[in-house]
């Protein structure tokens, strides 16, 4: 088997391994660092972190599957992820959801042609008090408005 | 508003590094002064504090703390709860963003107390720029000897690990974090054993919440009856950080006094009132799992007991406030789906009647509600109740079962009208 994953991830994972009791609990981490150098986890990538722990393929699988932030197909280089959550739906997210998906002419869940953009609904990102929020990649983005949003996509373009 | 608040005054970019905590806030004093002590005189300080868990069920933190044995010869772990998951809830992202020492010296504290000299701090993946910001607190504290082998001298080492989530809000309870920190799927788990006994890599585990832990310090500086009497009712010690959000004026972290106000007092005096002057409809008091409160009901004072008393919760001290042009079946419906999507799929109650719940709350919002309706979403909701693993199914039955119970007459109209009233 080719190996996909940089020389950074082992050496990213050799500083971790004496943190922890198990070589299992590196799974999580693993897949952080493995989706930082793809985007996304592609099979091959999730194959080398189990020979890497020394655990099954199905085991890797199972484990990233239950979590949101693994993403298991590819996303556009902008991944919007728009909360709408109780605090921010009261502060009009759903507004702000519906201006993204007639402005990027995607909906929710769904990917540019380009691959620009991708967008999707969070649940509560932890920033209700400055609502509504989204995460654009891994950075926070508060109290927004439509306009707000167009200046940052506007941006991006 | 002259009183003592321990945090909120430190809460900007500027008290973040070292220097700041070490002359602002008697930075690492207490670590200095606990690791003189005995074990059990600190537990003993914090079980007279009246500390208790700031994650949501307000466990007494020093009768927790006791409760790991001394004769295990397993290595012990103190895990740090900073999942933070809890829709409405956001102080801890403050506490770990503005004053990430504060949480390293009280996590030292907690280790030596009951003897773990390995930490973990499982923080929501979601929180990036936090994990990054208390990495780098850490890395100063390593630096300084606060942390590490032989932490100022006394011969106790402390290592302590910043480990980051994936998404998913049920690794908030502390089994499901467990389980999620040894590299499984964030399920829960079945009590007991609790974790003091087994938790971590099967060791014993104490996992507490962010601030719980933050508050250790001052509780070792002052003194555990100082804290105590900072709160107002007998039984809550300190202060709490209360994240407000929703239709009021000025929504953030507050932080007052255990039982030191009323939520209309929160609302109309610390949070400026409702947004455009609008009229109050209804308060969520405890995170979106607490059952929810009228315009009638909050005249209650905004503590554990008193909530309790009145059929809700304070859980993790969240309060989202929604006004009266906002439709409660369109906000239910969005709570159950958040705990559809969430349930882990392990209890067949929370699983399936979740699912069913938002369903059923679908249909109602859009119009095609039926009579009986009503009577199922409270019987799917009593078949989840207190019936699964885990709290997560009693999170998602009672608020369904208060919002139809308070406001029957907005699901009837929704129901007989065949739309939303208000659309
Ligand atoms: C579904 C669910 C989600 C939870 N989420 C959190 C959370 O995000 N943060 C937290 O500190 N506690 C959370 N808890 C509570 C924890 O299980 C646990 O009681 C707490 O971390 C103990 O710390 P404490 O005693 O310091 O409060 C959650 C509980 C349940 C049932
Ligand atoms: S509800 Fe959107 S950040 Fe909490």
């Amino acid at each position: 088997m080719a190996k996909v994953l940089s020389e950074k991830f082992y050496a990213e994972m050799k500083k971790l391994e004496p943190r922890y009791p198990t070589k299992v609990a590196l799974l999580l981490p693993a897949l952080h660092q493995a989706q930082e150098e793809f985007g996304w986890l592609p099979p091959e990538a999730m194959d080398e972190v189990g020979v890497y722990i020394g655990i099954h393929p199905a085991q890797v699988r199972e484990v990233a599957s239950f979590y949101t932030m693994y993403n298991l197909k590819p996303v556009g280089k902008y991944h919007l992820k728009i909360c709408t959550n109780v605090a921010c739906c009261l502060r009009g997210a759903d507004e702000l959801v519906e201006h993204c998906e007639k402005k990027l002419g995607i909906r929710c869940g769904e990917t540019t042609l380009d691959k620009k953009f991708t967008l999707a609904e969070e649940e509560c990102l932890g920033a209700c008090g400055t609502a509504p929020a989204m995460m654009l990649n891994d950075d926070y983005h508060e109290n927004l408005s439509a306009l707000k949003l167009d200046q940052l996509l506007d941006g991006l373009r | 508003m002259s009183e003592t608040t321990l945090y909120i005054q430190h809460f900007n970019e500027e008290s973040r590094p070292l220097d700041y905590y070490l002359s602002k806030m008697n930075g690492y004093v207490a670590a200095k002064k606990a690791l003189s002590m005995q074990q059990d005189d600190i537990i003993n300080e914090v079980k007279k504090s009246n500390l208790r868990g700031r994650g949501g069920a307000g466990f007494p933190t020093g009768m927790k703390w006791g409760f790991i044995p001394k004769q295990s010869t397993k290595p012990k772990y103190l895990v740090c709860n900073a999942d933070e998951s809890e829709p409405g809830t956001f102080k801890d992202r403050d506490i770990m963003r503005y004053t990430p020492h504060l949480l390293i010296e009280g996590m030292v504290i907690g280790g030596y107390a009951i003897g773990s000299s390995i930490g973990y701090i499982y923080i929501r993946g979601e929180y990036t720029r936090e994990a990054k910001l208390l990495q780098a607190a850490i890395d100063e504290a390593y630096a300084k000897g606060y942390l590490g082998k032989n932490i100022l001298g006394s011969g106790f080492n402390f290592d302590l690990t910043v480990h980051r989530g994936a998404g998913a809000y049920i690794c908030g309870e502390e089994t499901a974090l467990l389980n999620s920190l040894e590299g499984k799927r964030g399920e829960p788990r079945v009590k007991p054993p609790f974790p003091a006994q087994s938790g971590a890599f099967a060791g014993p585990t104490i996992v507490n919440n962010v601030e719980t832990l933050a508050d250790v310090p001052f509780i070792i500086n002052q003194g555990g009856e100082w804290f105590a009497k900072l709160g107002k009712l007998e039984k809550s010690g300190g202060t709490r950080l209360i994240s407000i959000s929703g239709h009021v004026k000025k929504p953030g972290v507050y932080e007052l006094p255990a039982g030191g106000a009323t939520i209309r007092q929160l609302i109309y005096d610390y949070c400026g009132g409702i947004l455009n002057d609008r009229k109050l409809k209804a308060v969520i008091p405890g995170g979106s799992s607490a059952p929810v409160l009228t315009a009638d009901e909050i005249d209650v004072i905004y503590d554990i007991e008193p909530l309790m008393k009145i059929g809700t919760m304070m859980g993790s001290a969240a309060i989202m406030v929604v006004s009266e042009d906002y439709c409660v079946v369109k906000l239910i419906k969005r709570i159950t789906k958040f705990y559809a999507h969430e349930s882990c799929g392990q209890c067949t109650p929370c699983r399936e009647g979740c699912k069913w719940m938002e369903d059923i709350l679908h249909r109602i919002e859009d119009g095609h509600g039926r009579d009986q309706d009503l009577t199922m979403l409270l019987d799917i909701a009593d078949n989840i109740n207190g019936k699964t693993l885990c709290a997560l199914g009693d999170a998602a039955a009672g608020p369904v079962t208060s919002f139809v119970k308070k406001f029957r007459a907005d699901f009837e109209a929704h129901i007989r009208g065949g739309k939303c009233p208000s659309a």
